[in-house]
Order: structure tokens, then sequence, then C-alpha cells
């Protein structure tokens, strides 16, 4: 299969990246900008995207990064791969939801090229990344013409493979903000086999203190028309020591902040079955280490 | 490399086709091609250089077959532009053996039965040397999760796996200066360090 004919640039700099997206003649739905391409290039090879012009951003000098700033805020350059962050001694030992989540990123060979910042652009209702973005209360950084400007990740998405950026724009990074206390959490998916899109994936992050949880998020993947957030659910746990009354709480909560849809992946009532299951797992695992922590 | 495009007149005229030239390295050889921009890495791979040991399963992203290495790194060359190949190094399963010899991961495949009609086997081995390549002493479930981008539906995997760790246990016999013949008869050899 090949994709339908276009124009090809690969630019050396960002600042030329962004001119030929601002240039009219490729404005709107015509230009696309290819990091990974790990999803862009399957929809192109089918037809269902057929852009005028494709701007490659991985010639891109400085962009593969990913690192924390010293206040502990997590940085996430446009090229960095998913393997990066399956493989980064930076989220093992600081941001428990991210690092869970990276090896559960497609499969190994996708991972060496897709990135998180495309994942977050490409607003598959299905990405894995969005949940534990949108749960980190993250946000991400666009760069066009007038210069840069953040945008929260549960406004990036405006719906189904829809962004908030600007015909002109280029995600250059995503940013997580620092925890408040120790973070704790993680992100489970339910697949049918590896590589194939979550029938349910749950991505709970919260920073605790002494016990206590001082912010909670809880996101929802495959379960909806778009990255849900399970606001109510996070703000149950906010304030709270990790019980079962309180985890199976939040658990309810986030099951009914669940719009799944039967289809071939399983029932409507399994997959809101089985997000309050992954709630609860995840909540009773950071209870026990909150617990081990007020211990210690 | 020579492509065909169908006159359609005023629509598209022939001198329309954007081309660009790019240099890369293919096996060790390094090569320069014109490419057309919507020319996909697996097809200037097979048709380009005739290199047809790269197969292409499902064209969707899905089944491994078409794994080569980019710099090192497995890749699905049915999801990678062949002009995002310029200026890098790509080795594709021809360069695995040597003019007189198999690599051992080829050898692997033939000692444990690691393939039964042989179409995901070029991408199962290149899966398997970008994680031997890092991870000299892998485990059974070490291989298990490095494939687990490549399909197979014949085998139901379990002599790929042994294949693979068969040609762990050589390279690493080889690197000791032993050269013996490794896990031979033995067939699990899963795990037994499990240094990962």
């Amino acid at each position: 299969m090949y994709p339908s004919r276009f124009r090809y640039e690969a630019p050396r700099s960002l600042t030329e990246a962004i001119g030929l997206l601002h240039t009219t003649e490729s404005a709107g739905d015509q230009a696309k900008v290819l990091a990974g391409g790990q999803s862009l290039v399957p929809l192109m090879k089918l037809r269902f995207a057929a852009p005028e012009l494709i701007v490659d951003i991985n010639n891109l000098p400085g962009l593969d990064y990913h690192r924390a700033d010293p206040d502990g805020t997590i940085r996430v350059g446009a090229l960095c791969r998913h393997a990066d962050l399956e493989h980064s001694a930076l989220l093992a030992s600081t941001q428990p939801t991210m690092a869970a989540a990276a090896p559960l990123i497609a499969d190994p060979i996708v991972r060496n090229r897709g990135t998180l910042v495309g994942s977050l652009c490409h607003a598959d209702p299905q990405g894995d990344w969005a949940s534990v973005v949108v749960a980190l209360g993250g946000s991400v950084v666009a760069q066009g013409p007038g210069g840069r400007r953040s945008i929260p990740a549960d406004a990036f998405v405006t719906g189904p493979f829809e962004n908030a950026l600007a015909p002109d724009e280029i995600a250059v990074e995503a940013v997580i903000p620092p925890p408040q206390g120790v973070p704790a959490g993680g992100y489970l998916k339910l697949e049918r086999r590896v590589g194939d899109f979550a029938t349910v994936g749950v991505a709970v992050a919260l920073d605790t203190a002494g016990g206590t949880v001082t912010r909670a998020g809880i996101a929802l993947t495959g379960v909806g028309g778009s990255t849900i957030a399970a606001t109510e659910a996070g703000q149950a746990l906010t304030g709270k020591v990790l019980t079962a009354e309180i985890i199976e709480q939040a658990a309810g909560l986030a099951a009914q902040a669940a719009r799944p849809r039967t289809d071939h992946r399983g029932s409507a009532e399994y997959k809101r079955h089985m997000v309050r299951t992954f709630v609860t797992r995840l909540l009773t695992r950071a209870g026990q280490a909150a617990e081990a922590e007020r211990a210690a | 490399m020579t492509t065909v495009y169908d006159d359609r007149g005023e629509q598209a005229a022939a001198t329309d086709v954007p081309l660009r030239r790019i240099a890369f390295t293919i096996n060790g050889a390094r090569k320069i091609a014109e490419v057309e921009p919507r020319l996909l890495l697996a097809h200037l791979i097979r048709r380009g250089l005739g290199l047809t040991g790269t197969h292409l399963g499902c064209d969707t992203t899905n089944c491994g077959a078409c794994t080569v290495l980019v710099d090192g790194k497995a890749v699905k060359s049915c999801t990678m532009l062949a002009v995002q190949a310029d200026g890098h190094e790509i080795t594709t399963v021809e360069g695995l053996a040597t003019a007189s010899e198999l690599h051992p991961l080829q050898e692997g495949f033939r000692q444990e039965h690691g393939l039964q009609c042989g179409f995901c086997t070029p991408g199962m081995m290149l899966s398997a040397k970008a994680l031997l390549d890092a991870n000299p002493s892998p485990t059974e479930e070490d291989v298990r999760w490095a494939l687990s981008g490549n399909l197979c539906r014949c085998t139901g995997y379990q002599n790929i796996v042994k294949s693979v760790l068969w040609a762990a246990d050589k390279l690493r016999a080889a690197g000791n200066g032993a050269g013996g013949e490794p896990g031979a008869g033995d067939g699990s050899g899963a795990g037994e360090d499990g240094s990962s």
C-alpha cells in the first residue's frame, strides 16, 4: 500500500519547520508533522489521511530528551521515543505512572520509533499516553510563529483524532508538573494481544504525604469517544487515606465516568467492570506503598 | 531504481513527481537512491535493492514481518518512508550471514526448528538480533518480550524462543573464546543465568 503523493520536507531547525507549516499554500489539514510516524504512516497508507505536505521533524536537533527540572517537573521532547521512556532510569525512580505505561505502548518495534508527544497529537481515544498525561495533570507546549504556549492535556485533545494545535504550530514538549509529595500510581491495560489497542486502560497518578493523598488523577483509555478524566474519582481521594472504603468509592466513581461501548473487544458491562477492577488494583497497591512509607 | 508512473496528462504530469536523492548504508554497503517521498522503506529494500528477504505481511504495522534494523534498532520497514533512511544504516536478513557462515541466529532457527512456513522468520531474527546486541544473556521472558511485536501463525513461538536462546548461548560461547556447540541437546537454555 502506498500513501497518496505528497511533498516532503525535512527541515533542520524548528523555525524552518514552523515556517513550512505557516506558508498559506499548506495551511489547514494540508500539512502534517511527521515524528515517529507509527500512526500517521499507516493512516496515509490506508488513505484515511492524504496530506499534501509532510514536515519530517526527525532531523531537528535537541528534541529527543526527557529530563527532570530541579523542582521535579518532567519534560518530554517531541522526538523522545516510547522505548526511551520504557528504559528510563529517571521515570523508574521518580514517575511510577509513566514508568508503568511505557512498556505497554503498542509493541517493542513500534516503541523504537513512536513518540509520546506524537501520541498525544494523534489523539486516538485508545491512546495510552493521553490518559497518563491527563491523570498527571500535564500539559503540551506548542510552538508557532508567534512563540510558545502551554495547553493543559485535558484541553489539548478536542475530540477523536483532533487536537488544539493551530495549523502552523508544532507540539514540542509534554510537561508533567512536579509531585506534591511522594508520587504513586500506575497504568494497567487490558489488551487481547501485545500491540492491540486497549480494551480498557486505566491511569492512576497520586501524590501522597504521610499516607494521605495530596493529589489524585485518574484517566481512562478505550472506554469513550476520547480520553476520559475521571475527575470525581480523583476528588474523592484527595485528602484521604487509602482505606478499602475510599478505594471502593473511587473505583465506583471511575466506573461511572466510563462511557464504554460494546464491540469486538468486549461488552460495555465488561469494560466498565474492568475499569472498577483496575482502579481498585492500582489504588490498593498505592495504599500498601503509602502504608509502608508511613511505617518507615 | 526505475519507477514507472501512469501518465494522467494534465492531472499529474510526470515532471511533477517529486524525487529526492538519499544516501544510506545497507548491510555494510553504501548506496545512493532517487526515491519518491511516498516510497516505503520496505519497497526500497525489496524492489530498489532486490533484497526480498524482508517480507511484507500485514502492511498495517501489526505483524513485524518487515522488521529491519535502522541504526541497530528494530523498525517496521512498512511504516517508515524510504526518504527517512537518508544518512542511516540499515540491516536486513541478508546482512546476517557471511559468504561462508550462517549467523548464529540463523543456525539457531535451523537447529531448534524455529520456523515452519518461514514468512515471519526474517523479522523474528532481526528483532532477536537487536535484543542480543543489547542483552547477550536474555532470559526466556526477555526473548518473549522482545519478540512480542512479531507475529507467527505457524509455530506457536516455542521453537522460535528456543532458537534465539540457542543463538545467545552460541554468541556468548564465541565471545568467551570457547566457540563450542552451545545448548545442543539441551533445548531449554532458558533463563539459566538470569541476567538481563
